[in-house]
């Protein structure tokens, strides 16, 4: 087994939105120091244009069991392009001679981690959602197939580097290590290469507060919602549960919601620890992409929608009814104190 | 303008996942093309309407892929390509090789690819066959555009009810500043490929960067001509338009188009239209191309989820049973 003796030296790319660390950015540093285990090393590469926000989370990250936190600022990293990112962990690589290589199975990993792999000819397991250690001390890999349809597990095979991408919400963050474990912060030196792509423009989503991919509550709607107005109930309550308000298939196609918000085989797999589904009848597609959700509310004014074969908790009744009583609801019990 | 399509067959989404004896059954099983590579193949499709040219579908799969290739054809693609992959290795690695490969013999203006394949879903293959490449690429595109390079693209186009606030303008240095309610954001200019001198003129850094990149991380082949691509693509934080110098490849999201059913006279077309079915050992790969990096220990498919409680009541009563069992039985919003 050459796997078990292999001391790995791994390299964690800490992604940020806003200057902020993401949760699975931590997520991935201890899933890095899981496969380092105590003889490895364990690096993080925190890159993006000049922001006060940068030192806490270098700080963060070195807390947290970064051995050396590389930080990277640079006016081409401002934005996410993914050629100046590829470059600086590649750069990150370069100084660090990384076997194992974490990013979160987010949309900004998801484009740089095959691009990296490719480049170092490194094997790529992709959304990963839980790694084990067998006595033989592999480290294999499980990964949903047909969006949770079925599960695979994967090894890679000795003679290359691991890139490793990790879907968010599924592993536990690294825990804080004692003060004088804490990791070190420094510089990077780094070029950005030419850029080919230009970003024009953006345009930013309005309110956008909890992304889909991480959010522990996800209110979603179906055909049952009838309008997008009729949303209104939907985002109420996932407002008050700090949530994020998703849809079926048949919710997008009909035009009431953008199909960024499509959860199912095509669009979004979701992992929350709750998921409320208003007014969607469960069709197979849409099941695939939110069944490995932690609990599950079904609301539908069918009593047979094959919705309510999966939900924890069934309420058979019209939605613009009992929508806006819950978010009443759960307002009044998040209003008293905890005891 | 020459195109490929990067395509896989893939089971419906209707299919249930079934495992006889440790793989997936596929006994009656209706296979699609990927959706995502539908929507690719539909826009390349309608950029040879505009621009002329022609688009080459390739997939790496087993033998019954090559229905799908052939669908491919009936919709009009005008040629496809089939690699064998019986003598490839269940890797992202080997395959990406394997049409990175075909597509360098092809020196295409413009990849097109799916998102993500419904199957897998790793999303992997297509970005490294970019990389293979040196090509530059922009991701899950909604809207895709092809301008000569002297054409300057208006800023953006999404608008009305869209859920997105106003936009940005290029040129300026990066800071924000709320005016009536609309978030304005400057937008560095990254150049690079196509001598745009309305940017490079404005901003030395980029005009450096410009030059560089004349040198340096240039493709594999050049397009035909001075062509860039204007891609409107979906990211976590709003809608981004980015331009790309071609030759460049595009993944394709949902909602880019509407893909077109094969008319019957396509299919009839698409019997006459060349398939061609390729080994990998006619392909140039090297040893460590065809080197596994990974590999499957198991396949499993998930418990099944037992249906739990339905509520009764009148609807006061099953919203404050819900939020009660919500706390005490499944442990969420606890004290802890």
């Amino acid at each position: 087994m050459l796997n078990s003796t292999q001391n790995h030296t791994a390299l964690v790319f800490a992604e940020c939105s806003d200057g902020k660390l993401r949760r699975v950015a931590l997520e991935a540093l201890g899933i890095a120091r899981r496969l380092a285990q105590d003889g490895g090393a364990v690096h993080a590469v925190l890159a993006g244009g000049e922001s006060a926000a940068r030192s806490a989370a270098a700080a963060e990250l070195a807390a947290r069991g970064a051995g050396v936190v590389h930080v990277i600022d640079d006016p081409a990293l401002a934005l996410f392009a993914p050629e100046a990112y590829a470059a600086a962990i590649g750069a990150a690589a370069a100084a660090v001679g990384p076997s194992v290589i974490v990013l979160g199975h987010t949309a900004v990993g998801r484009e740089l981690a095959p691009r990296v792999a490719a480049a170092l000819r490194a094997g790529h397991i992709a959304d990963v959602t839980a790694v084990e250690t067998t006595d033989g001390g592999d480290a294999v890999f499980t990964r949903p197939l047909y969006a949770g349809k079925a599960f695979e597990r994967r090894r890679f095979l000795p003679g290359s580097p691991w890139v490793i991408t990790v879907r968010p919400n599924n592993l536990p963050i690294a825990d804080l290590v004692p003060e004088d474990r804490k990791g070190i912060i420094a510089a990077l030196p780094f070029t950005a290469p030419p850029l080919r792509a230009t970003i024009r423009s953006i345009a930013r989503k309005v309110g956008g507060g909890v992304d889909l991919s991480e959010a522990d509550v996800i209110v979603a709607g179906g055909r049952g919602v009838r309008s997008a107005a009729g949303f209104a109930p939907l985002e109420a309550l996932a407002s008050t549960l700090g949530g994020a308000v998703g849809a079926s298939r048949g919710a997008c196609d009909a035009g009431y919601c953008d199909y960024s918000l499509q959860i199912g085989q095509t669009g979004k797999t979701v992992t929350p620890k709750l998921y409320i589904a208003c007014g969607i009848s469960g069709a197979i597609q849409h099941l695939a992409g939110m069944s490995q959700s932690r609990v599950i509310v079904a609301i539908n004014k069918d009593p047979e929608a094959p919705i309510f074969s999966v939900a924890d908790y069934g309420i058979v009744g019209d939605l613009f009814e009992i929508v806006p009583l819950l978010t009443k609801r759960f307002q009044h019990f998040l209003a008293q104190p905890g005891d | 303008m020459n195109m490929v399509v990067l395509l896989k067959q893939t089971f419906d989404t209707e299919e249930k996942i079934e495992l006889v004896n440790g793989s997936v059954a596929e006994d009656h099983v209706k296979f699609i093309i990927n959706p995502y590579d539908e929507y690719a193949l539909e826009e390349a499709l309608r950029l040879r309407e505009k621009h002329g040219g022609s688009v080459t579908v390739v997939s790496c799969g087993p033998d019954r892929a090559g229905e799908a290739l052939r669908t491919a054809l009936a919709m009009g693609a005008d040629e496809a390509v089939l690699v064998a992959d019986n003598d490839l290795p269940d890797d992202g690695l080997a395959i990406a090789a394997a049409l990175a490969e075909i597509v360098k013999s092809i020196a295409p203006d413009l990849v097109l690819a799916g998102l993500f394949a419904i199957d897998r879903g790793a999303g992997s293959i297509a970005l490294q066959v970019a990389e293979r490449l040196h090509l530059p690429h922009a991701s899950a595109a909604l809207k895709l555009d092809i301008r000569e390079c002297d054409e300057l693209p208006e800023a953006n186009t999404s608008g009305g009810n869209s859920p997105y606030t106003t936009i940005l303008e290029a040129n300026a240095s990066v800071n924000s500043s709320p005016a009536n309610g609309v978030v304005k954001e400057g937008v560095a200019e990254k150049m690079g490929g196509c001598s745009d001198h309305h940017h490079l003129d404005e901003n030395p850094r980029a005009k450096e960067a410009g030059k560089r990149s004349m040198k340096a991380a240039l493709p594999d082949w050049e397009a035909a001509s001075e062509l860039i691509a204007s891609v409107e693509r979906e990211t976590e934080w709003g809608i981004e338009t980015v331009l790309l110098p071609l030759p460049a490849l595009i993944t394709a999201q949902q909602g880019l188009n509407e893909p077109r059913y094969p008319s019957l006279p396509g299919i009839m077309k698409a019997k006459r239209k060349s398939l061609r079915h390729l080994t990998v050992n006619e392909l140039h790969l090297t040893a460590d191309d065809l080197t596994p990096r990974s590999e499957r220990l198991a396949l499993l498919t998930p418990p099944p989820r037992a249906a739990g409680k339905k509520l009764t009541g009148t609807p006061e009563e099953q919203t404050i049973a819900l939020v009660e069992l919500l706390c005490s039985e499944a442990k969420l919003f606890g004290a802890d």
